[in-house]
């Protein structure tokens, strides 16, 4: 009994230090983003750093009425599409694909690494690689073209690698089961495989729409003429030196937090769903 | 949503399964996979390998002041190997690279540490891990920018500084330097460790550490002899994350040394500008070789495909 009091107290000791470390490192994450955000609040004549001079929302109406700032609505317009098109992109051919390395075929362990390569290659060789290939064969960069295939490059191998995990863990009695009940394979994928993998590809769409709404160097030279979002912020930390800068931050980074909030909401309200179907069933 | 439309493969197979025949099926079958890894495969070849070849042409051709043309001509490289610029610049990013990888992997596996075996119920597990994850979903730019405030001149760091008399003149090397550029890598990619390092180990085994802890290891000893070679996958895919990362990075050398510090990626960025693609290119392509080897090197300690 001693013995065993003095190890849970010694614990006791360690679990309160790697707590503070913890606590610092979520400080270090957040507080940065909190500090903009409350000078974005600052007041017409407040500069880029504290004191606060006045509070105000003046530097968020500046930011919907200066057009000099540059084109934010459509850049905010353009990565929302290049998003969501991404994200439906990036769940079904990652999915497809998972499907596909479940056998063997030839060539597999080539895509294989070419997936994992499109994660170590350095993100401004794709964009210059993307950028040289359309200007050699004469065609315009768009944003919805050569930006959206090397958003995928990003995208596709985590949700590939995701699609993987599942997989790795899927029990096959599952399907068995479903296809000695009669099912097609349609059927089993359909009401089997489908429901099991759902909240993992919640997940891939997380990943795949996050991911290209804040990419930037690999929209850098295969965006064309129309700038995304993070483009314009980009442009804006070169040449704006007012606190317009840290309300677009905000805004975006709300929008963020809004997104993965959707997302997780959208998870534990599935799981909430199953539990209490589970229920009633059982 | 987008999902149910998902796999057309497996819906044609059935449909071909029952119209169709036996004789039919088990070609379709076969070409099943092909047909699924097909859109992948694709996006890859276009976007990815088609690109870098293109890059590594390019890096062999010609250039002036307005245009670039097809040649062979090694003056490219010739021009970057011997320039001490280049050197010099290699050598400020494995720098950076060494930095950040030494002192994200030390947070990153005291905080996987923590959330692994210490953080006792599974839900506060999740929690706290979603904490430390959602920033990576946010804007890497933005993130960049909101350490102005905190570490300029008159910066929150500063003023606290002089105001509790600790320093009277504010410090320089805080905001645009070499400090700034580590920090905001630190900042950004050591979520990239903690992942990998808490998934590891969350996959060890609790009895290895019982049985350590009856055999009379001490609490650092577990940590030492058991829990840290476990975990060294998690830790070699940590590694390649940040190490490759870093190497690649311009935006944030060059936001956060404010033009004083460089990287190679950074002088590509540059090249690319003054629209020196051939240069550029040249650049990518012993960049891209430098990366593999450093890769190949850290790869040597884990096998990825068992790791998922």
């Amino acid at each position: 009994m001693g013995g065993n009091h003095t190890r849970d107290t010694r614990r006791g000791l360690s679990f309160h230090l790697l707590a503070a470390f913890f606590g610092l490192f979520v400080l270090f994450l957040y507080g940065p983003i909190a500090t903009i955000l409350v000078l974005s609040f600052q007041g017409p004549d407040g500069g880029l750093t504290f004191p606060m001079n006045g509070v105000s929302t003046h530097w968020f109406r500046n930011l919907f009425e200066q057009q000099a700032v540059g084109d934010f609505g459509g850049s905010f317009r353009r990565s929302i599409a290049l998003g969501l098109a991404v994200m439906v992109l990036t769940v079904v051919f990652s999915l497809l694909a998972g499907f596909a390395f479940r056998r063997r075929f030839a060539g597999s362990g080539a895509l294989f690494y070419l997936a994992v390569a499109s994660l170590i290659v350095p993100s401004i060789l794709v964009s210059l690689g993307i950028g040289l290939l359309f200007n050699i064969l004469g065609l315009e960069p768009t944003w919805y073209g050569s930006a959206l295939g090397a958003h995928l490059t990003w995208t596709l191998p985590f949700g590939l690698l995701i699609v993987f995990a599942i997989f790795n863990r899927f029990n096959p009695a599952y399907e068995e089961a479903a296809r000695d009940l009669g099912a097609g394979p349609w059927q089993t994928v359909r009401h089997v495989v489908l429901p099991i993998l759902l909240p993992s590809l919640i997940g891939v769409g997380l990943f795949g729409f996050t991911l290209s709404y804040d990419e930037f160097a690999r929209t850098l030279m295969t965006a064309g003429s129309f700038n995304t979002l993070p483009l314009e912020i980009y442009g804006m930390t070169t040449n704006v030196t007012t606190p317009v800068l840290y309300a677009l931050g905000s805004l975006t980074t709300l929008f963020s937090f809004t997104v993965i909030g959707l997302f997780l909401l959208g998870l534990v309200g599935l799981r909430r769903r199953r539990l209490r179907r589970a229920a009633t069933a059982g | 949503m987008t999902m149910t439309a998902a796999p057309p493969e497996p819906s044609r197979v059935s449909a071909s399964v029952r119209g169709g025949g036996k004789v039919r099926a088990p070609l379709l079958r076969r070409a099943a996979p092909y047909l699924q890894a097909a859109p992948l495969a694709l996006t890859l070849l276009v976007f990815l390998l088609v690109p870098i070849l293109t890059i590594v042409a390019v890096s062999f051709w010609d250039y002036d002041s307005i245009r670039i043309y097809p040649d062979f001509v090694l003056t490219n490289y010739v021009e970057l190997l011997t320039s001490p610029v280049t050197w010099k610049t290699y050598l400020n990013t494995l720098k950076f690279a060494a930095l950040t990888w030494a002192i994200t992997l030390s947070i990153g596996f005291t905080v996987a540490y923590f959330l692994a075996f210490h953080v006792r119920s599974t839900t506060w597990q999740m929690v706290l891990f979603l904490v430390c994850t959602i920033p990576f979903w946010t804007s890497n730019i933005i993130r960049m920018i909101s350490w102005i405030p905190f570490l300029g001149r008159n910066g929150l760091l500063n003023s606290g500084l002089i105001s509790a008399g600790i320093i009277d003149q504010p410090l320089e090397f805080l905001l645009f330097s070499d400090f700034s550029v580590v920090l905001a890598f630190v900042h950004l990619y050591a979520l990239f460790m903690v992942v990998p390092i808490f998934n590891s180990m969350m996959r060890i085994d609790r009895a290895l550490v019982e049985a350590a802890r009856d055999g009379g290891a001490s609490g650092m000893q577990v940590l030492r002899e058991v829990i840290l070679p476990l975990s060294k996958p998690g830790i070699a895919i940590g590694s390649i994350f940040v190490v490759t990362l870093v190497m690649g990075d311009f935006i944030t050398v060059r936001l956060m040394s404010g033009g004083q510090s460089a990287s190679i990626g950074l002088m590509i960025a540059n090249e690319i500008s003054l629209l020196q693609y051939p240069a550029a290119a040249a650049n990518a392509v012993v960049l891209l070789a430098v990366v593999l080897i450093m890769v190949v090197a850290m790869l040597r300690v884990v096998d990825i495909r068992k790791e998922l």
